[in-house]
This record gives structure tokens, sequence and C-alpha cells, in this order.
């Protein structure tokens, strides 16, 4: 390597190519290949064991499917999507999680939108204030809030014996609307943050102009604006999405029963304990993780932006 | 499952939005009748109704309420000043749970942020760079419940046979015999805290490996024509040219690491001392049925927060002012 030190730069070389020819090294490319080896074979292993036959995975780790590739099979999928038998039916699940991701994405980004145009090109007073409230309310934990939203939920509120607001009494199905509003709140903060990071940066001569000849505010923001923002809002929406799909917490805590429950949550607990149903978890499992997976993959520049722009800046 | 299984959900969902897009058509109309009045106040009072209330009504006054709750007994109804406090800090428990808690915090920011930046540093500028930072990238893309349950088939521990768990099983290739590994206090803490450092390390190799590429391969090479050592040369160029993104990885490292609530839930349930603050507090408030010592739980957790809090507002008026 180190005769290598002592070539010239070559013309028309990239970036790479020239790191390549300066560092590169035997050591450090078996080095990034285990950290890449052995990042994946967890996620392989699970995906192994969910094709296996029951028995086999009670019996023999996940490797020894390679000795009879032959048994794959469907059949734990098909049980745990579809029996009506304990540690089955997780469709239903899977439905709630589908049911609450959508909102739980697009109320959020929507309110997030126009709020941060009021932040970052509407003049008034307070706006820094404001601005550096809702930035501050970013950090504070969730679990600040657990406990008295719940009981807003279950006994409305009350200030010295007069009703602000009544129970919301929601009971079956419906507690689903309990968990789509919590997931707006708590995804709020994040969104509001980063798309007024991004709203800031449109050139203010665009505007002014939009002004000048005579459009409103809320024209600005939906022929201006939102166009514009487009690739911001994606990457906003897929954080969301992967947060509110992902979720546990929020899900356990405000879903009600388990046949309301999102399919994470519900894993969550049959993870927790262990039981004899265990064999089915890889396929369960599985089954949670290949959309979001799906979509990180597919959409993971836009996602990364995303990332970028909240880090790098803040 | 029956049909209505599906109507009633997907029946909530349409009706959901439904109204979601009446509310947003009637706040349109709304700032569109003051913006005709030109009245700049009102039409920011319309965009920024929604997301007040919402902030307003789940977020601050929960917070307020919350460390009100604190001061008070299990079930709210008797003022007990300190006691939930002093509870925490002379608990046996509850001591561990704090311990556990500085023990994450330390570790898996470190240890996550560490071992992204070597990882960025080593693929920067390799033949495939954008598949192995993919690979590594993957499991931010998994939930916390997967990767637990991902991670639990690894620690799984038979006492006689076959082992299913591959930790256990490469244990018995070598010749040591297999280990519980997650009754093991305090290892299994350490396992656990791998779980998200695993899932960590993807953020802080696509954060710091975008950094590394501001970083100017003159100077890289101009050092390394002096003689200096790959070593040398993260040490010295490397590392100082991109601290400001090695501490925001950290920061944001830190933040996760101390809401973490899934993993500990799903692989231990928070027992054989593997407890820490985000998951006790949910214990004591909706399993225990403590509200008291579930809120004290939430404002310890709030309290270690505030520091970032504070460097990040003071961090951001200070680009706001560089910006003007």
């Amino acid at each position: 390597m180190s005769t290598d030190v002592q070539k010239p730069s070559r013309i028309g070389e990239t970036r790479g190519q020239r790191l390549r020819r300066i560092l590169s090294s035997r050591v450090a490319s078996v080095a990034a290949l285990v950290i890449a080896v052995l990042w994946t074979i967890p996620t392989a292993g699970l995906f192994v064991s969910s094709i296996r036959p029951e028995d086999d995975i009670r019996d023999t780790g996940w490797w020894v499917f390679f000795t009879d590739p032959g048994s794959a099979t469907l059949e734990t999928y098909n049980f745990v999507l579809y029996s009506n038998t304990q540690g089955g039916g997780l469709i239903r699940n899977l439905i709630n999680t589908v049911v609450i991701t959508i909102p739980g994405v697009l109320v959020p980004v929507a309110f997030a939108a126009m709020a941060a145009y009021a932040l970052s090109w509407i003049n008034f007073r307070g706006r820094n204030l404001l601005y550096i409230g809702i930035f501050a309310l970013q950090v504070v934990p969730l679990q600040m809030a657990l406990i008295p939203l719940l009981s807003f939920f279950s006994r409305g509120l009350h200030v010295g014996g007069v009703t602000i607001m009544p129970a919301w009494e929601l009971d079956g199905v419906n507690t689903i609307v309990q968990v789509w509003v919590a997931h707006a709140i708590f995804g709020l903060p994040l969104a509001i943050y980063l798309l007024h990071n991004f709203m800031r940066e449109l050139p203010g001569d665009v505007m002014e102009a939009a002004r000048i000849d005579g459009a409103s505010h809320s024209q600005i923001f939906r022929k201006v604006v939102l166009p514009l923002v487009t690739p911001a809002i994606a990457s906003i929406a897929i954080f969301q999405f992967l947060w509110v799909w992902n979720d546990f917490l929020v899900g356990r805590t405000f879903g009600g029963g388990e046949a309301t429950r999102p399919l994470t949550a519900v894993l969550g607990d049959m993870a927790g304990s262990w039981g004899n149903n265990w064999t089915r978890l890889p396929a369960a499992g599985f089954i949670a993780i290949i959309v979001p997976l799906l979509v990180f993959l597919l959409l993971q520049r836009y996602f990364v932006r995303g990332l970028l722009a909240g880090s790098v800046k803040g | 499952m029956d049909i209505s299984d599906y109507t009633d959900r997907f029946g909530l969902l349409a009706v959901g939005l439904v109204a979601f897009i009446a509310v947003l058509l009637a706040l349109y109309g709304l700032a569109e009748l003051a913006s005709r009045r030109d009245r700049s106040r009102a039409v920011a009072f319309v965009f920024l109704a929604p997301a007040v209330l919402f902030l307003l009504v789940g977020l601050v006054y929960p917070a307020v309420r919350t460390i009100a709750m604190s001061f008070f007994n299990k079930d709210g109804t008797e003022f007990i000043g300190f006691d939930n406090y002093t509870w925490a800090v002379t608990d046996p428990d509850a001591l561990q749970v704090l311990t556990n808690t500085a023990l994450w915090i330390i570790i898996v920011p470190l240890l996550s942020t560490m071992v992204g930046l070597v990882y960025a540093v080593l693929i920067d500028g390799r033949k495939g760079e954008r598949t192995y930072k993919a690979l590594v990238f993957l499991p931010m893309g998994i939930s916390f419940v997967g990767a637990s349950i991902i991670w639990k088939l690894i620690y799984e521990y038979e006492r006689s046979g076959d082992q299913i768990g591959l930790l256990n099983q490469m244990l018995v290739w070598l010749g040591a015999p297999p280990v519980n590994w997650l009754l093991e206090d305090p290892w299994n803490n350490l396992l656990l805290m791998v779980v998200l450092v695993w899932i960590e390390v993807g953020f802080a190799t696509v954060v710091l490996s975008a950094a590394l590429k501001g970083v100017p391969i003159e100077m890289i090479e101009a050092a390394r024509i002096d003689g200096a050592k790959p070593t040398e040369i993260f040490w010295h160029i490397t590392v100082p040219s991109i601290r400001s993104a090695i501490l925001v990885v950290g920061v944001t490292v830190f933040i996760a690491t101390l809401k973490l609530f899934d993993i500990v839930r799903a692989m231990t349930g928070g027992h054989h001392g593997t407890d820490v603050l985000a998951h006790n507090m949910w214990d004591q408030a909706f399993r225990l049925g403590n509200d008291g010592r579930g809120a004290t739980m939430a404002v310890l957790l709030f309290a270690l927060v505030i520091p970032v809090v504070i460097y990040q507002v003071r961090n951001m008026r200070r680009q706001e002012l560089e910006a003007r």
C-alpha cells in the first residue's frame, strides 16, 4: 500500500478512486466486510427460521435448514395470519396497523406543513418564541404525556368541577381513534421542525413576487410552497410512516384490547412472554418487518435526505 | 375472522379520512377568508391552530400534569411531597433502574457512534459503498420489537441437546457450555444494549458518511505523502473535521436510548435486573397501577433531557444569529 502513495494524482479521478489509491488496505477491506456480514446475519436468521416447519424450529438452529432446503414451508405464515386459535389471526392486527398508519401519517404531516408555513413566512408577534417552544418539545420524552393523555381520553377534562371535554368513551375498534390522535400529537414537533428547515430555505423573492401579484397566504401555500417542498414532505412522511408502523408504546397504551391493537404491540407482548408459541414468532415478526423494510429500501434516498436535514443542521 | 372485522376497521378508516378532509377544507376556507381581509395574524392563527391545539392538549398540559402527579400517591388522591422521589433514589429496585439507565446512556451512544464512524471511514470511497451502507442501515427500518425477536432468537438457550440460538451454538462449537444469556445479570444488560447498537450504527454510519464527503481529500493526500499512518490521519484529520456531525449523532442516539422502552419490554419485561427508566415508568403506571411513581420516573427521564434541550436551543439561536 505504501507504493501507491508515490503515484501522482490522475486526471478525471473520482473522489472514491483517489481515496482508494491513498488509503486502501487489505485489513480495512476485511474489517468492512466483517461488519457488513455481522449486521446482516441476524435478519437473515429470522427469515430462514420463518420458512421452516415448526418442529424444526423447536429442535435445531436455523443454520441446519441449509442441509435440507426442501423443507421450506409457508405453513407458519398461514397459521399466524389466519388461524382462529391462540397465537393466530394476526391479519386482524395487521389491518389495525394499516388503519392506524394512514391517518397516523397524513394528519401530523398536513398540520405540520401548515404550521411550518406560518412559522417561516407569515409575520406575527411571538413567532420566534413559538418556534423555539415547538423545537424544544421535540426532545420531551413522550413518556411525560402517557398517563394524563390516557386519562384525558377515558375521563375527559374537568377543571374545578366544570367539564371542558367529556370522556370520549370509545370502545372496540373505535379506540383506534385514540391511537390516531396520539400519533398525530407525538409526530408533530419533529415534522414541524424539519419542514420549517426546508421552507425557510425557499427563495424569498418568489414569495414576494406572488404577494405582489395579489396571491393570498393560502394560495401561496398551496400553489407555490407545497409543490416546492414535496420532496421534503415525502421524507417526513416516510419518517412518520416508519415510526407509526413500528411503534409499540403508543399502540400498546392507547390501542384498547388485543383485537384492536396494532401488530407490533401484539408481537411485543408475544415476544415478552416467549411462551410455547414462540416458534411462530419468526414468521409473525417477518410479516411486521417486511413492509417497512421494503418502503425503507425503495425510498431510502428520501429518508436519508430527511435524516441529514434533521440532524446535521440541528 | 369475520367479514365484520374487515368492514369495522376500514369503515372507521373511511370515516376518519372524510372527517379529516372536511377539517382541512374548513381550515382552508377560513384561511382564505382571513387572507382576503389581509389580516396576517388571523391567517397565522388558522394555519397554526391545529398543531398548537394538539401540542397543548397532548404534550404541554400532560407534561405539567405528570410533574404534578409525581407528588401524589398511586391513585392521585393524596399529596405526599417528595416521597416518590425518595423512593426512586433509595429503593434497591428503583436504584437498579437508575444504574441501568446510566449504563445505557453512556455505553449505547459511545458504541454506536464509534462503530458507525469506523465503518463509515472504512467504506468511504470503496467500491460498492452504497451496498455496504445499505446492509448496515437496514436495521433502521426494523421495529425495536422486530429487532428484539431477531436477537432473542440469537440468545436462545437450550439446557441440553442442539442449540437453537446462534450465540450458544458458537460456544458449543468452541467446546464451552451454553449460557442462559438473558438471565445473567449484569451481562444481560449488555446483550440488550447490543440490540439498540445494532439499530443505531446504521444511523451513525449514514450521517457520518455524508459528513466525510466534506473532508478535503488534499489534506489526507498531503498527510499521506508526509508519511502519516492511516490511524494518525483518522485521529488528526478525519475526526476533527467532522466533530460537529459526531456530536449530533451522539446526542441523537443519547435521546433515543433514554426513551428506549420496546427492547426491554419485548426481551426481558424488565426482569432479571434489566429494567430502565422509560420501561419502569410504563410498568409502574400501567401494569402496577402506581401513577405517582410512574410520573416520577417520567419526570426523571425529562430531567435527563433538559441539558440537551438547552444545548439545542442555544445552538439554534446561534445559527440564526449567524444567518442574519
